[in-house]
């Protein structure tokens, strides 16, 4: 299981991804009971459904899926989870950025997949607020270096809205 | 120039230090080479054919001579006593180990280099005019702008993992020197009605698929810079393709949207941050602006006269001062061109000892600055006249004064198979073969006006199709073949130049040019430069010439094999 940092500290992750086996499609996979992370797919198909049966709802994003097909819906959310398929694959940044900036999420964001130490300074400037770091990574070492890596940015961004210029002395 | 402030430093010792915890990783084994891959690259590093390669930025160009002496202190300590100037503004070592990177990074730090972002697909450096501030015909100087970009893509969070490279080129004066119409976007400086801004061209670029950029914005006020081109990188970050390497610049989603849709595509992106606190402020550009003020030229009244008298009584002088000075906006003054196209050295190639020459004649006649152009060669653009002659002689001494700049012998040309593990040929031997041919220099200054751009791989880190002559090597059947093209040209009119029919081997290349010149100077009105023969001829006389009565590429390859 990913190791789940929050709150720069490694937590025990309480939620669950539902992940279809094959086979399985969005409209026939059982939903289960729990603190549960849907797939985009499947909250698209059988939204009513789990609204009805879970108080506490959670969203994976993969990269391809649009920020705006699910904006109208991130009331429901307690956690959205972004997808890496692979670190170089940056779409994930933008969704971010998208649900912080454009959409007002508040909940939690956690990126999640191919996470490494060296993505994190960058993810937390996006908006993500929690990471399940990639198996076999020192995480030790990526809480006490990954976040740090730089002592600011030049741009504006989620964490830090008014771009270095405008906070000058 | 530019000087950094206290946060620039630290971030640049903070990326050496991020640095040497990655390269340490990666020796523990803790990150694969998979994943040190990319993060190296972010940091200019190679692994070559022979070694690995580091390339340095330099931000659009400028340079002061402490950070040229760093470089040459770099090039002995590091590396074998030399370094390469690229097309793209970088200085590219090519023999150090992996495990210096980390200290020679932080010995750039010292003199505020880097490497960040100079390789990988990411947000690159920002490159310009090597003119800029100083041509006679600019209308806006660029450099506030593109160091205001540097700094806006410098670890920029949304965008440090894009599908591809990404590059800027910003030009400010009337005819464009800096390749706009070929980068991910040009930016084109003009004023309209008394406001300044750009003309926004985008999903330009050479390479495997070459494409003339496309305008999205005919006129962007320049305090929407930043927000229009997070617009336009939020776009190509969520929609340009990862599926395929070869589609995945931003040229191909614009091909493939069209020009207008994906115009509309940022418009609506831009509505959400224009005026947004990314808008620039006047206070912002004037901060930045005031380092990009004139040095304190002298007042120089007429022509002075041993300058005169030196033009006259030496014609080498006066041939170099033909071609390698360029008009200044100062009376009294020139920009210097110092020739890194020495015949028989590689292109853009420069000895720690030559770079220490330049940062001597940049002290002592150039306000200690310099510039790298994208033609690689180093200018000097604060020279007094009076100063010149001095400087030639010094120059000439060194190997730095071949007055071939613009000529056919002053080739752009990548390091090719020699070095770059991407090439499929060598690229240099083909230049000095040229230069060989071409050793006369009455002959040379006769043809004029020439750009011979070799490329090793349709890559184009040799700008070939661009090049008023383009050659671009080929691999075919694991030989090396050239293929040319003419016609192509950089500036307002830039257009990709035409293949001129089946490649040729490397023995064949000076004949070839030999006999396009020979086209031309036989079909040549007065004062004619070549590409103005070439638009009104075209391209078959050429073709006739250069294929008559002969075997050529794959043929001539059978026909030695079955001798």
């Amino acid at each position: 299981m990913a190791q789940l940092i929050k709150n720069n500290a490694v937590t025990a992750d309480t939620w669950k991804t539902l992940e279809l086996a094959e086979g399985e499609t969005p409209e026939s996979v059982a939903l289960p009971d729990g603190d549960i992370i849907f797939p985009f797919a499947v909250w698209q198909t059988r939204k009513a459904e789990i609204i009805s049966r879970h108080k506490r709802i959670g969203l994976l994003l993969n990269s391809d899926d649009r920020v705006e097909d699910v904006a109208a819906d991130l009331d429901y959310f307690i956690v959205i989870a972004v997808d890496f398929p692979k670190f170089v694959d940056g779409r994930g940044y933008s969704t971010a950025s998208l649900l912080r900036q454009r959409y007002g999420y508040q909940g939690e964001l956690r990126a999640v997949g191919d996470v490494l130490h060296d993505q994190l300074f960058f993810m937390r400037r996006v908006g993500f607020d929690s990471y399940a770091l990639k198996d076999g990574k020192d995480v030790v070492h990526a809480l006490q270096a990954g976040f740090s890596s730089f002592s600011d940015g030049y741009q504006a961004s989620t964490s830090q809205p008014q771009p270095y210029f405008r906070r000058r002395a | 120039m530019y000087k950094y402030d206290a946060i620039d430093r630290q971030l640049i010792n903070e990326r050496v230090e991020q640095f040497r915890d990655q390269v340490s990783r990666w020796q523990s084994g803790e990150l694969t080479g998979d994943e040190f891959r990319p993060l190296r690259l972010q940091n200019g590093l190679y692994v070559q054919r022979h070694a690995p390669m580091l390339r340095i930025a330099v931000p659009y160009g400028m340079m002061n001579t402490a950070q040229l002496r760093k470089l040459a202190f770099v090039a002995r300590t590091y590396d074998r006593g030399y370094g390469h100037f690229s097309t793209r503004h970088n200085c590219q070592f090519n023999w150090p180990k992996i495990e210096d990177c980390p200290d020679i990074l932080g010995h750039l730090a010292e003199v505020d280099m880097h490497a960040i972002q100079t390789s990988g697909n990411c947000l690159r450096n920002i490159t310009t005019d090597q003119f800029a501030g100083v041509a006679a015909d600019e209308v806006i100087d660029p450099r506030p702008l593109a160091e205001i970009l540097r700094q806006w893509t410098t670890f920029h969070p949304e965008f440090a993992f894009l599908p591809r490279k990404f590059k800027i080129a910003i030009s400010g004066t009337r005819e464009d020197r800096a390749v706009t119409w070929f980068h991910d976007i040009g930016l084109h400086l003009k004023e309209v009605n008394g406001e300044t801004g750009f003309t926004v061209i985008v999903g330009g670029g050479l390479g495997r698929t070459p494409i003339r950029g496309q305008i999205v914005r005919e006129f962007l006020p320049w305090q929407h810079l930043l927000t229009y081109c997070e617009a336009i990188l939020r776009v190509y970050n969520r929609q340009g393709r990862r599926d395929n390497a070869y589609k995945a610049r931003i040229k191909i989603l614009v091909q493939a949207l069209g020009v207008e849709a994906f115009s509309q595509l940022v418009e609506e992106e831009w509505a959400h941050g224009k005026d947004g606190p990314a808008t620039l402020t006047q206070a912002e550009y004037d901060r930045v602006a005031a380092h990009f003020t004139a040095p304190a030229y002298a007042q120089v009244a007429g022509e002075d006269a041993s300058f005169a008298q030196h033009r006259q009584d030496n014609p080498a002088f006066a041939r170099w001062l033909e071609r390698n000075t360029h008009p200044h906006r100062v009376a009294g003054y020139r920009a210097v061109t110092l020739s890194l196209k020495q015949h028989g050295v590689a292109p853009g190639d420069i000895t720690a000892d030559q770079m220490e020459i330049v940062a001597d004649l940049a002290d002592h006649f150039s306000f200690g600055e310099l510039r790298i152009s994208h033609e690689q060669n180093i200018i000097l653009a604060d020279v007094q006249e009076a100063h010149l002659y001095a400087l030639w002689l010094t120059a000439k001494g060194a190997g730095l004064a071949t007055p071939n700049i613009g000529l056919l012998t002053g080739i752009i040309c990548c390091p090719g198979g020699d070095f770059c593990d991407l090439a499929n040929a060598k690229s240099i031997p083909i230049a000095n073969a040229i230069q060989a041919r071409f050793d006369d220099l009455d002959y040379l200054f006769d043809i004029g006006e020439i750009d011979l751009n070799i490329s090793g791989c349709m890559n184009a880190c040799g700008h070939h199709h661009v090049g008023h002559i383009g050659v671009l090597g080929v691999d075919k059947n694991e030989a090396e073949f050239y293929q040319v093209t003419l016609g192509g040209r950089q500036g307002n009119d830039a257009r990709l130049g035409k293949v001129i029919g089946p490649s040729f081997s490397a023995e064949e290349m000076p004949d070839v040019v030999e006999k396009i010149i020979k086209v031309y100077l036989d079909n040549r009105h007065a004062d004619e430069r070549f590409l103005d023969t070439f638009d009104r001829i075209g391209i078959d006389p050429f073709k006739n010439l250069v294929y008559e009565g002969r075997a050529h590429g794959k043929a001539k390859a059978a026909q030695t094999e079955a001798a």
